[in-house]
């Protein structure tokens, strides 16, 4: 309505920016399922495994075990929390959301970074928390092989944030989490993060280091000393990271093709 | 009409979902200030049309411009706005943060609080959507159309699930705007709607224009008057060839015979046949449209 001398043009960036990232980290903090599952969970599931007594004071490399176990339960929360945070676009498909924003200049690319941003923020959050937990019932790693842990932990769930778009885009469902929250479980205790590998048969290890948990765990815990073979872990995120990120990158293209 | 390229373009559009054909080699020009109904029965092709002029999807064949280029980019420079039907909103938000979550993407934007009074929820601006009406997040739809202030507003089945109250602050809202001269084009089955607040009614019908003129032309077009006799085994050829009728209806031992010249007709039935319980009656609106968009082929061609 306007007359012609406005200027109208696009936002930067895709319409990428804090406004849209505050408002959905906002969002994302009511919700209380996400909030229990991402900050609640991993760090009981911390306190149940890794606080017996005897783990305070037996080694892991540089470490104690409930140091250990504390870092596989961060892997373990930041691998749900990225994952859910990729997935939510099932969800505002779903309900139409993202057919709405496709009246606004926002681009794909911009909203899946959006999407990726949050996933990674929360999984962020998920690993301090359980961190945080850890270091007050007597998780002993020195400060500097901490941090090396969790900067790991966090780059490594980056996989995750791509397998939840990937489903996000695969799965035409409200609640994506509730098929997705089981095959997390599962696929943490095949990769190691739930029960060491050196506790399962020969076959079953073998096939664990197949698993996409399996390299993120070996390498958030690589600061502990050696615990694996860290070269076929790196192989491993990468060989993953590459599945999940084509795979939602095709998904993607198709669904902006049609919406 | 100045120079400038109609702010739609639609030509020789169409569109199939696999075996369906959804629209069937529509053409359309729309032009800047004119405010446009697109009637039709449900699924005459009217949101599937409107989905192209958005650039939501591409035709199968034909050409959509939106102010003489891409419907996208159209979008994207927030000339074209609109409020659909499927339009999906977000239930962990709040009315406020729905909108200014949109305004950070256009440039420029209105003012949150502006678009809040204009679209009649400023009241409810920081209740969660899933806790607003369906009426409520109809509005909240029309507030996100309205902050880039576009040129053209398309509007899909626009006042559905508002009560009355708000359908007259809605249409309100919508003419104050035309008369400051947006485009405006709305796709609505209520009649009602397309005759008040229309300056041009397009009556479409399994994906194809059967009718395009101001109101008063549409219910001229489909004028005249229905005479209703009881007449057993009516000859129809014959009462066909009546001068002035447009069409013949049997129902049962009833015969229905539209034309231009009832008396005519009348004296026809009366002076050649064994017609009785002769009724005349005149058709309006709804008739046009059932008339034109009925599924019988009833009264066929288009106005100019």
């Amino acid at each position: 309505m306007t007359t012609s001398t406005t200027t109208r043009t696009v936002p930067p960036l895709g319409g990428f920016s804090p406004t849209f990232l505050r408002l959905e980290l906002r969002r994302l903090m009511r919700n209380k399922r996400a909030v229990i599952f991402t900050l609640v969970m991993p760090s009981a599931f911390f306190l149940l495994f890794g606080t017996d007594s005897s783990y305070r004071t037996e080694r892991a490399g540089h470490g104690n075990v409930t140091a250990y176990v504390m870092v596989s339960m961060a892997v373990y929360g930041a691998m749900i929390a990225t994952t859910s945070g990729g997935a939510m676009v099932a969800t505002e498909r779903a309900l139409g959301w993202s057919r709405q924003l496709r009246l606004t200049p926002l681009t794909p690319v911009a909203y899946v970074a959006v999407k990726v941003a949050v996933a990674m923020t929360m999984g962020l959050v998920a690993i301090v928390a359980v961190f945080v937990v850890g270091h007050l019932v007597g998780a002993d790693l020195a400060l500097g092989r901490l941090v090396l842990c969790g900067v790991l932990a966090w780059v490594c769930t980056l996989v995750f944030a791509a397998f939840g778009l990937f489903m996000g885009y695969l799965l035409p469902s409200e609640n994506v989490m509730q098929i997705l929250g089981p095959a997390l479980a599962l696929l943490s205790f095949a990769g190691g993060l739930f029960v060491p590998l050196e506790q399962m048969s020969d076959v079953f290890a073998l096939v664990a280091t197949f698993t996409p948990a399996y390299g993120v765990g070996v390498l958030a815990r690589s600061p502990f000393g050696e615990d694996g073979s860290i070269w076929l872990a790196v192989v491993n995120v990468l060989a993953w990271a590459t599945v999940f990120v084509l795979g939602a990158a095709w998904r993607m293209s198709r669904d902006t093709q049609r919406v | 009409m100045n120079s400038s390229a109609p702010a739609v373009h639609v030509d020789g559009v169409v569109k199939r979902f696999g075996a369906v054909t959804a629209v069937d080699g529509l053409s359309l020009d729309i032009h800047p200030g004119e405010v446009v109904a697109f009637l039709g029965p449900n699924g005459a092709g009217k949101t599937t049309t409107v989905d192209m002029v958005l650039g939501l999807s591409q035709p199968t064949e034909g050409v959509v411009e939106v102010f003489g280029g891409d419907p996208r980019r159209a979008v994207a420079l927030g000339r074209v706005a609109a409020v659909m039907q499927s339009g999906g909103l977000l239930k962990d938000f709040t009315v406020r943060e729905t909108i200014e979550l949109t305004a950070s993407l256009f440039r420029p934007s209105r003012p949150v609080d502006e678009v809040l009074e204009r679209a009649g929820i400023a009241d409810i601006s920081d209740r969660l959507v899933g806790k607003a009406s369906g009426g409520q997040q109809q509005r909240l739809r029309f507030a996100l159309a309205l902050l880039p202030d576009p040129d053209l507003l398309i509007l899909d089945e626009p006042t559905t699930g508002m009560d009355v109250q708000g359908r007259r602050d809605f249409w309100a809202a919508i003419r104050s705007d035309a008369a400051r001269g947006r485009t405006t084009v709305f796709a609505t089955h209520y009649l009602e709607e397309a005759d008040a607040y229309a300056d041009r009614i397009v009556l479409v019908r399994h994906g194809r224009i059967v009718a395009d003129g101001t109101a008063a032309e549409i219910k001229s077009m489909a004028a005249g008057r229905t005479v209703r006799a009881t007449l057993p085994h009516a000859d129809t050829g014959s009462l066909a060839r009546v001068p002035g009728v447009d069409s013949v209806d049997l129902r049962g031992d009833s015969v229905l015979i539209h034309g231009s010249d009832s008396d005519a007709i009348a004296r026809h039935l009366l002076n050649h046949t064994d017609a009785r319980d002769l009724e005349i009656t005149s058709r309006n609106l709804e008739d046009a449209f059932v008339a034109l968009t009925a599924d019988a082929p009833a009264t066929q061609g288009a106005l100019a």
